[in-house]
C-alpha cells in the first residue's frame, strides 16, 4: 500500500509543476487531471484498508471530472477564439 | 341718525351682556345648576381658513404656471388683461376668485365662532371644553393629543382674529387687487389665521406651539411678500431669526413643565401648578423667564423688539393683521393662558411687567420722531404690547387682554388708514413719475381735503389710542396704568412704582406723537406737489367700510369692561354705560386661579396687613388718590397734549422730505432708533460673522486635512495592494499552491 500511495504522491507533484510550470492551457487541463487521478488512486488505496466508500467516493469524482472536463475544454476553446492562442501568460484578465 | 343706529346696536349687545355679568356672581358661588357648552363646528373654524389657503394656494400656483409658459414663449403674462377675445379687458380667474373666497372663508369663520360665542354666553362654563379628535404623538410617558380647547379666554381671541381679520382681509380686496401675486397673498393670509386659530385653540403646548411657528412662517412669508426686493426679504429673514430666540426659550421653558407636570396640556398644568409647583421656586422662575424669552420674541418687547419696525415692509394690510391685531398679542395670549405659572412666580411676573413698562416707555421715545407713517405705528405697537405685558406682569390678566382686544380694534384701523393714505399717494405719485416715498409724511399733509372719512376714521383711533375718555383706549389702558400703581405692595412694591410712573410717562408721549402723525398726515398744506394733488383720492368702498366698522368699534369697544367705580361716576355718565367689568367676569373662570395665588401669597406675607384691597389690589394709586381720580388725571392731561400738539403743529414748518435738512442732535439719536440695531450689530451679528469666518477658514481646514489625509492613506495603501493582483492565471496557481504549502508546513504536527 505504501508503494500505492508514493506513486499517487508523485503523479500528485508531477502534475502540481506542471500547473505551476507550463504555459500551454491543453497541458495545464491535463495537469489537472493528472493531479485529480492520483487523488482517485490515494482513494482506492485506502478503501483496502478502511472500507469500499473509498471506491464509491471515486466514482463521483470521476463524474465531476468528466464535466469539468467538457466545461474546462469550452472555456479553453472560446478563449483560443478570442485570443487565438493558448499561452496563459497572455490572459490577464483577472483583476479589476 | 348715525346716534340712532349706534343706540340700537349698543341697545342688542346690552341685555345679554346684563344677564351674563350679573351670572357671572352666581359662578363665584357654584353649584348653581348650569346647562353644559356644547361646541358648534370647532374643527370647521380651524378649517375654512385651511381650505382658503388651498383654494388660493391652487390658484396662485396656476398664476405662475401661466405666466412660466408666457416667458418660456419669449412673451409676459398679464393676468390683469387675459381673455381671448379682442377686448381683452378681463382679468383672469386668478385674480377675482381670491376677493371672494378670501373674505368668504373668513366670514363662515367669524359666523361660526358667533355662534358659538352666543351659546357660551348662554351658559355658565366653568371648565375650558376640550375637543380631542387623534392622538397626535406619544413617546414613552408623553403623550399629545390633537385637541381643540374652547373657553372665555380662546372665544375672546377667535372673535378678534376672525373678526378683525376678516375686515382686515376686505380691505386687503381693495389695497392689492392690482398685485400680481393677489392669489399669493391671499392664500398666506388664510393660512396665517389657520395658524393663528390653531395657536388660541390648541389645548396644550405643542399645538400651541405648531401655531406659534405657523404664523412666525406666514410672517416672514408676508413681510417678503415683495421678495424682488433685497431689502424686504431682507426684512422678513430678520423677523423670522429673532423670533428663533425666543423660540428657544419657550422650547425650553415646555421642557421644563414636561418635568414637571408630564403632561404638556394646558387644564392638567392649571389644576396641577399649585400643588406641583413651589410658590416662588427655582423652577417656577426658570420656566416663566423662559416663557417670557419666547413671548418677548413674538409681541416684540425689549430686547427682542428689533425685528417689529423693520415688518413693515410687508403690504400694509398685513402689518394691521399680523403686526398689530393678532400675532403680536400671541405673547400676551400665552401669559394669560398660564396664568397661574406667573402668579407662582413673583420674579417672573415682576420682570414680565418690568420688560413691558421699559418697552412702552422706549418705543414711544422712537416713535415721536420718525418720519415714516408705518414706521410711527410700528413704534406705537410696540409700545401698546408693552402695556399688554405690564398689565399682564402686575397679575392684571383680564386688563391685559382688554387692550389686547380694543387695541386690535384701533391699531387695524390705524394701519388701515394708513394703507388708505398710502395707496392714494402712491398713486398720486404714480401719475406724475414722481421719485418721492408715499409713506413719508413729510411728503403729505392737508390730505383731509382729499380723503376726509379716512381722516375722521383715524381721528377716531388716534383719541383711542391718546387714552382719551370715552374711546376704547381709555378704558383699556387707564385700567392697565391703574393695575400697575395698585400692585405696589409687596416685595417688589418701589418697582411697581417706578412701573406705574414710566406707564403715565408713556402714556403722554404716545398722545403727543399720535397727534403729530395725524397733524403731518392731514393738516397743514399739501407738500405733496400742485399736479400730484389732483390725483389724490379717497380710498375705494371695500377700505373704507371696513375702516367705519373698525372705528365704530374702537370708539364702543371700551364699554365692555368699565369698572365699577367709573361706570357710577360722572364719567361713565352717573351709571348710564350698559356693562360693569363684563369682560373681568367673563375671563375670571381663567385668570381666576391665579389671581387668588398672588392675593393669597400677599397675605400670607403680611404685607396687605391694614389695607383696603380687592384681590390683592390696592385701593389707592402709590401717591394717593383713586381709580376714578387717577382715570380723570391721565385722560385730562392726554387731552391736553393732544390739544397742545395740534395747536402747536399748525405752526411746524414741515419741507417735502427732498428738502429737508438731515436731523441732528438727540433727535437723530431717536431717529435712528437709538443706535440699537446698530448695537446688536456690534455685540452679536459681527462676532458671529467674525467666528463663523475663523471656523471656516482654519478649523474647518484642518478638519479636512484630516479628513482627506485619512482617506489618502487608504487609497495610497490600496494602490500597493493592487500590484499584487497582476491579471496572470499562473502567478495566482502559484501562489495558491505556495499557501497550501505553508500551512501544510505549519500543520504537519
Amino acid at each position: 500500500m505504501n508503494a500505492v500511495l508514493a506513486l499517487s504522491a508523485v503523479l500528485f507533484v508531477i502534475g502540481t509543476l506542471g500547473v505551476l510550470v507550463r504555459r500551454n492551457a491543453i497541458i495545464i487541463f491535463l495537469c489537472i487531471e493528472l493531479q485529480l487521478n492520483a487523488v482517485n488512486l490515494a482513494l482506492v488505496a485506502f478503501s483496502r484498508a478502511h472500507g469500499i466508500e473509498g471506491q464509491i467516493f471515486v466514482f463521483f469524482s470521476m463524474t465531476v471530472a468528466a464535466a469539468e472536463a467538457a466545461v474546462g475544454l469550452a472555456i479553453i476553446i472560446s478563449i483560443f477564439r478570442h485570443y487565438e492562442t493558448v499561452d496563459v501568460s497572455s490572459f490577464n484578465l483577472l483583476k479589476w | 341718525m348715525l346716534k340712532s343706529t349706534v343706540a340700537a346696536v349698543t341697545g342688542s349687545m346690552l341685555a345679554p351682556a346684563m344677564l351674563v355679568a350679573q351670572g357671572g356672581q352666581d359662578v363665584v358661588e357654584a353649584g348653581a345648576e348650569h346647562a353644559a357648552f356644547e361646541p358648534f363646528l370647532p374643527g370647521l373654524i380651524v378649517l375654512l381658513p385651511l381650505i382658503g389657503f388651498l383654494l388660493n394656494g391652487a390658484l396662485a400656483l396656476s398664476h405662475a404656471r401661466k405666466s412660466a409658459d408666457a416667458v418660456r414663449a419669449g412673451g409676459e403674462y398679464d393676468p390683469f388683461h387675459s381673455g381671448d377675445g379682442p377686448t381683452t379687458g378681463t382679468r383672469d380667474a386668478t385674480h377675482t376668485l381670491p376677493s371672494w373666497i378670501g373674505p368668504g372663508v373668513m366670514l363662515a369663520a367669524f359666523v361660526l365662532v358667533l355662534v358659538n360665542f352666543a351659546r357660551m354666553f348662554a351658559v355658565e362654563l366653568h371648565d375650558p371644553v376640550v375637543i380631542e379628535y387623534w392622538t397626535w404623538m406619544a413617546s414613552g410617558t408623553l403623550e399629545v393629543s390633537a385637541a381643540l380647547q374652547l373657553d372665555q379666554l380662546s372665544i375672546i381671541m377667535m372673535t378678534v382674529i376672525t373678526g378683525v381679520g376678516f375686515l382686515i382681509h376686505v380691505f386687503s380686496v381693495g389695497y392689492m387687487k392690482d398685485d400680481v401675486g393677489y392669489p399669493r397673498y391671499f392664500a398666506y393670509l388664510n393660512l396665517f389665521v389657520f395658524f393663528m386659530l390653531v395657536l388660541v385653540m390648541g389645548a396644550s403646548l405643542p399645538l400651541l406651539f405648531v401655531g406659534w411657528e405657523g404664523v412666525g412662517l406666514c410672517s416672514y412669508l408676508l413681510i417678503g411678500f415683495w421678495f424682488s426686493d433685497r431689502e424686504k426679504s431682507d426684512a422678513g429673514k430678520k423677523a423670522f431669526i429673532v423670533n428663533r430666540i425666543g423660540d428657544f426659550g419657550l422650547l425650553v421653558a415646555m421642557f421644563l413643565l414636561f418635568t414637571v407636570f408630564g403632561t404638556l396640556d394646558f387644564a392638567a398644568i392649571n389644576v396641577g401648578a399649585e400643588s406641583a409647583l413651589v410658590y416662588g421656586g427655582g423652577m417656577v422662575t426658570a420656566i416663566t423667564l423662559f416663557m417670557l424669552l419666547g413671548a418677548a420674541g413674538k409681541s416684540a418687547q425689549i430686547p427682542l423688539y428689533v425685528w417689529l419696525p423693520d415688518a413693515m415692509a410687508g403690504p400694509t394690510p398685513v402689518s394691521a393683521l399680523i403686526h398689530a391685531a393678532t400675532m403680536v398679542t400671541a405673547g400676551i395670549y400665552l401669559v394669560a393662558r398660564t396664568s397661574v405659572l406667573f402668579a407662582l412666580s413673583p420674579v417672573g411676573s415682576v420682570t414680565v411687567a418690568g420688560i413691558g413698562a421699559a418697552t412702552a416707555l422706549f418705543a414711544a421715545t422712537i416713535a415721536l420722531v420718525q418720519t415714516d407713517i408705518k414706521k410711527v405705528l410700528a413704534y406705537s405697537t410696540v409700545s401698546q404690547l408693552g402695556y399688554m405685558f405690564l398689565g399682564v406682569g402686575v397679575g392684571a390678566y383680564a386688563a391685559g387682554v382688554f387692550h389686547l382686544m380694543t387695541h386690535a380694534f384701533f391699531k387695524a384701523l390705524l394701519f388701515l388708514g394708513a394703507g388708505a393714505v398710502i395707496h392714494s399717494m402712491h398713486h398720486a405719485l404714480h401719475h406724475t413719475h414722481k421719485d418721492w416715498d408715499a409713506q413719508d409724511m413729510r411728503n403729505m399733509g392737508g390730505l383731509r381735503k382729499y380723503m376726509p372719512w379716512t381722516a375722521a376714521f383715524m381721528w377716531i383711533a388716534t383719541l383711542a389710542i391718546a387714552g382719551i375718555w370715552p374711546f376704547a383706549g381709555f378704558f383699556s389702558k387707564d385700567e392697565i396704568i391703574w393695575y400697575t400703581g395698585a400692585a405696589a405692595v409687596g416685595p417688589f412694591a418701589p418697582l411697581y412704582t417706578v412701573f406705574w410712573v414710566l406707564a403715565l410717562a408713556a402714556a403722554m408721549l404716545t398722545a403727543f406723537y399720535m397727534t403729530r402723525m395725524m397733524v403731518m398726515t392731514f393738516h397743514g398744506a399739501s407738500r405733496t406737489g400742485d399736479e400730484e394733488a389732483k390725483h389724490l383720492h379717497e380710498a375705494p368702498l371695500t377700505m373704507t367700510v371696513p375702516l367705519s366698522i373698525l372705528a365704530f368699534l374702537s370708539i364702543f369697544g371700551g364699554w365692555i369692561n368699565v369698572p365699577e367705580k367709573i361706570r357710577t361716576s360722572f364719567l361713565g355718565g352717573g351709571g348710564a354705560l350698559p356693562m360693569s367689568e363684563w369682560l373681568h367676569d367673563w375671563l375670571d373662570p381663567v385668570v381666576h386661579a391665579a389671581v387668588v395665588v398672588r392675593e393669597e401669597a400677599l397675605v400670607a406675607a403680611g404685607a396687605l396687613a391694614g389695607q383696603e384691597h380687592h384681590y390683592g389690589f390696592l385701593e389707592q394709586a402709590p401717591v394717593g388718590g383713586g381709580e376714578l381720580t387717577w382715570a380723570l388725571i391721565s385722560t385730562v392731561l392726554a387731552a391736553l397734549v393732544v390739544a397742545g400738539t395740534f395747536i402747536i403743529g399748525a405752526k411746524w414748518l414741515v419741507k417735502p422730505a427732498a428738502e429737508s435738512e438731515p436731523i441732528t442732535g438727540f433727535r437723530k439719536v431717536l431717529y435712528d432708533k437709538w443706535y440699537v440695531d446698530e448695537l446688536y450689530d456690534r455685540l452679536i451679528v459681527q462676532p458671529i460673522l467674525v467666528t463663523s469666518r475663523f471656523l471656516w477658514r482654519w478649523i474647518d481646514r484642518g478638519i479636512d486635512l484630516v479628513v482627506g489625509g485619512v482617506g489618502g492613506v487608504t487609497k495610497g495603501v490600496g494602490w500597493v495592494g493592487s500590484l499584487v493582483q497582476t491579471g496572470s492565471v499562473n502567478t495566482y496557481a502559484f501562489v495558491l499552491t505556495a499557501g497550501v504549502l505553508v500551512i501544510l508546513w505549519f500543520t504537519r504536527f
